[in-house]
């Protein structure tokens, strides 16, 4: 009757039903499904297609594919190259040096290139570093910057009011260097490739396999090639595996591998979940006559309300150009959904304190991260037959004094030295075909680190009283400076960060002042300086675990809180294309791997897992 | 015929990173930035390696001219399925002059001392875009040239290459030895994968210098400034065809 070509799909498939109704009157069956179709609320298309969600053996569109992958052998493998698993191979390959042992270290990055991945503040204790290389200045390694000048504020709308760094303080950085982390850890790579490292950037650790015994035998690499609906495409090319007497997890803050290990081995049963603040950084060009090399700045308060954890830093590098690296973290446990740490972050930028350094500069470079706050009380259990954790990922920052650079290196070094005898021994007598290396947890136990976490252990927790971050620095002030954190209490952190957020309706949005475009900026054009990109037709890897609570539950309850708290603008609400209500939009190309949304997300339904390595961003010395 | 094919592959800084000019204005920032394989030069070593796998050509050899850190994009060649590789070592102030007529000379005289039967480059360079490499050479050896390939076929000892121009599609038949630029719908670049990339550290990159190429690195051009585009400014909005000419008549443009 009427020209089929002029109808859409759906009426498509209402014209043709209905014809055969008319043929066939009594075929309920055809009609019932057609009242589904067009009655579901949900448009057809997936979100998430990756197979973590999705089996790819119950896939029909991947029958007959070979899956098998290529496997190769070494003594000890590390995910990571950052600070921790770098110090753990370096340390690994001195001592196979020192003792004319044959020691086979492979270790897989996700970024393009070592560093690429890397944003820190950052002030360094430089003890671990010293411990690895005590000839660090002779070997070049690029810590140009001695802190000169500490200054410590606290921020009110116009004003600012200082705050002395009495020595002992944890903020006192006498000693210590500026440093851009991004700029080590390619340096780091450098020494451990020349030790006989085999660093391979670019592949990514998508899986950790499993022995047998349940012990861990290695990881696979990420596969190549899947289109954006999950189905394989001409380049398909599975991972590979990789397999090591002990593999070393150092995916840095909140690791998607060290998530499954958890469940895996129960490694979080005597301990608090971790708690997180996400940082974001900025690098600027600035005017000549406001570079202060060596000076280092924090504020708290202002724009942040006294309830809510976070402060800023802003540290003069000393590299040869006016740069000044500088940024802002906001604790993850916030309650106020409409609260968006970009833009508080963009907002501080105006502070008068802060503007007068930034006036007539250039923006050069943006990124983020999460950070862990939780310290001593969420340090997890951290060996496991056939491997174990390091770094941010367990997590050993210094929350007061915001490093964790040198603990993460130190625990690298440790885990090395745990490690090393173990997997050179002649006749090991191991209870399982994974080596288990408890020996780490025990050393670690015994060295600086922990007497450091135990000392600030109860000053993040303290800010949890009514007066908030007043009541913090008054606990500090007197149990950390005068008593040294020897209090025979510990205090608790409040929960999972992502239960802290409180329904939008008994909350009040937040007026952020639009971004003037000189010294504050939108989303978009900051996520582009970060040189973020992935490979378009592949699934998103920020994974749903349900597809339907993202509209039915966050945005109902919590008005979407993921298109406030995400640095890159990954998640947006928009309106569906035909018909009323709104959908969730992944651009998953924007992601700069930060981790916060599977950290904030409060019905913890977004599973970040590893893209196509060498994908994400492209920092350059952040 | 010897049956070796030379693919020319070029380090350029990543095509999603934002590019910065230094400020001194002499050129763009490129210590520390992402680097990567120019993406037509990933098409090209692509085409080299699917005609090796169809027994049409016996060995393909990466080329790279540039500083040290061009074997890395060697050895990604190499992972993709090149046999060996040639490291052309230039640095420091050549490498700031090293323009399309250098390289040029450089791949010509490469090939005939490789004997090669077929050159593949990329249609340009994602940094310069100056699309002169492919010709340069051609006309250097006095070959024929099949640019803006978007398909390939050899037919005994001639090549049939399907043109990407701008009316359409042109097709012409040219003998060998020639030289061939990749157009972005020749083919699908495979991944490198690690297994490729450990096995790429067994195969051989030559180092050879440009004097032993008997090739002079001098460059006639010389670079004064190197300056930001300028901001794109704020559109206007009118609502009726008057409007608009009033305000073309305000701006002095009609």
């Amino acid at each position: 009757m009427f020209p089929a070509s002029r109808y859409t799909c759906k009426a498509h498939r209402c014209i043709r039903a209905l014809v055969t109704l008319q043929k066939d009157p009594s075929a309920p069956q055809l009609y019932s499904s057609i009242h589904r179709r067009t009655c579901s609320s949900a448009s057809t298309t997936r979100i998430t297609t990756h197979y973590t969600i999705h089996p790819r053996d119950k896939d029909a569109r991947w029958e007959g594919m070979e899956m098998e992958r290529f496997a190769d052998e070494a003594d000890v493998v590390i995910v990571g190259g950052g600070p921790a698993g770098l110090s753990a191979a370096i340390r690994l390959k001195q001592l196979a040096n020192e003792q004319e042992k044959e020691l086979r270290v492979c270790l897989v990055e996700k970024a393009p290139q070592l560093g690429a991945h890397t944003l820190s503040g950052a002030c360094l204790e430089p003890r671990a570093l010293i411990e690895l290389f005590p000839d660090w200045k002779e070997r070049g390694a690029p810590l140009h910057t001695p802190v000169t000048e500490d200054v410590f504020s606290i921020f009110t709308e116009k004003h600012r009011i200082p705050v002395p760094i009495l020595p002992g303080l944890p903020m006192q950085n006498h000693g210590n260097y500026i440093v851009r982390l991004g700029n080590l850890v390619r340096w780091l790579g450098e020494q451990a490739e020349e030790l006989g490292v085999e660093i391979y950037p670019g592949y990514a650790a998508a899986e950790v396999l499993f022995h047998e015994d349940g012990s861990v035998k290695g990881i696979a690499t990420n596969d190549v090639g899947i289109a954006k609906d999950g189905s394989p495409k001409d380049t398909f090319e599975r991972g590979m595996e990789l397999h090591a007497k002990v593999t070393v997890f150092g995916e840095g803050c909140h690791g998607h591998l060290a998530k499954q290990l958890y469940k895996q081995f129960n490694l979080r049963e005597n301990c608090e979940p971790q708690t997180y603040a996400i940082g974001l950084k900025e690098l600027w060009m600035i005017d000549e006559k406001k570079w202060k090399p060596g000076r280092t700045e924090h504020s708290v308060g202002w724009p942040l309300d006294r309830h809510t954890y976070g402060g800023s830093f802003l540290y003069h590098l000393n590299e040869g150009e006016p740069l000044v690296a500088l940024g802002f973290v906001v604790g993850l446990d916030y309650s106020n959904p409409y609260l968006s740490p970009f833009r508080e972050f963009q907002r501080w930028k105006h502070h008068p304190f802060i503007a007068a350094t930034l006036e007539g500069g250039q923006r050069i470079a943006y990124g983020a991260r999460a950070l862990n706050e939780g310290g001593f009380q969420c340090i997890p259990k951290l060996t496991f037959p056939g491997g174990l954790l390091i770094g941010c990922s367990p997590g050993f920052m210094n929350v007061p004094k915001i490093k964790g650079t040198h603990t993460a290196m130190k625990s690298g070094i440790l885990a090395a030295e745990a490690i090393f005898p173990k997997v050179t021994a002649e006749n090991l007598d191991s209870e399982t075909a994974g080596l288990h290396i408890p020996e780490y947890s025990n050393n670690l136990e015994n060295s600086s680190v922990w007497k450091e976490l135990h000392a600030v252990r109860n000053i993040r927790p303290s800010f949890h009283n009514y007066f908030g971050l007043y009541g913090g620095m008054v606990y500090t002030g007197i149990f950390y400076w005068i008593l040294r954190g020897k209090e025979p209490w510990t205090l608790k952190h409040r929960g999972l960060d992502a239960n802290q957020l409180k329904p939008a309706k008994d909350c009040k949005p937040i007026e952020y002042p639009k971004p003037d475009g000189k010294i504050s900026f939108d989303l978009l054009s900051s996520v582009a300086l970060s040189g973020t990109n992935h490979e378009g037709d592949q699934p998103p890897h920020l994974t749903l675990k349900d597809d339907r609570i993202p509209v039915e539950k966050n945005l109902a309850i919590y008005d979407g809180p993921e298109q406030r708290f995400c640095p890159a603008g990954v998640y947006e609400y928009v309106p569906v294309e035909t018909g009323d209500g709104m959908r969730l939009q992944i651009n998953a190309q924007n992601c700069v791997h930060c981790k916060t949304c599977d950290i904030k997300d409060p019905s913890q339904n977004i599973n970040w897992v590893v893209p196509e390595g060498g994908g994400g961003p492209a920092y350059n010395g952040m | 015929m010897s049956g070796r094919v030379l693919v020319g592959v070029k380090r350029v800084i990543d095509y999603a990173v934002k590019i910065r000019v230094k400020p001194d204005n002499t050129g763009v920032v490129t210590d520390g930035v992402k680097h990567s394989m120019n993406p037509f030069c990933e098409i090209a070593v692509e085409e080299a390696v699917k005609l090796k796998e169809k027994k049409l050509v016996k060995e393909v050899v990466a080329v790279s001219c540039g500083p040290q850190q061009s074997q890395e994009t060697i050895r990604t060649a190499l992972a993709m399925g090149a046999d060996r590789g040639i490291h052309v070592e230039v640095s420091g102030n050549d490498y700031e002059t090293l323009g399309p007529l250098q390289v040029s000379k450089i791949m010509a005289a490469l090939a005939k001392k490789e004997d090669a039967q077929i050159i593949i480059l990329g249609k340009q360079a994602i940094d310069d875009d100056c699309n002169q490499t492919g010709q340069m050479t051609a006309a250097l050896l006095d070959w024929p040239q099949g640019t803006f390939a978007s398909e390939v076929t050899l037919d005994g000892d001639k090549i049939k290459v399907v043109r990407e121009i701008d009316g359409g599609l042109e097709t012409i038949k040219i003998n060998t030895p020639a030289v061939l630029t990749a157009d972005l719908r020749l083919n699908t670049p495979r991944y490198a994968t690690l297994p490729n990339i450990m096995k790429a550290k067994k195969k051989k990159i030559a180092n050879v210098k440009p004097a032993d190429l008997g090739v002079n690195l001098t460059s006639k051009l010389e670079v004064l400034r190197v300056e930001d585009p300028p901001q794109r400014q704020a559109g206007m909005k009118v609502e009726t065809v008057e409007d608009l000419v009033g305000k073309l008549k305000e701006l002095g443009k009609v």
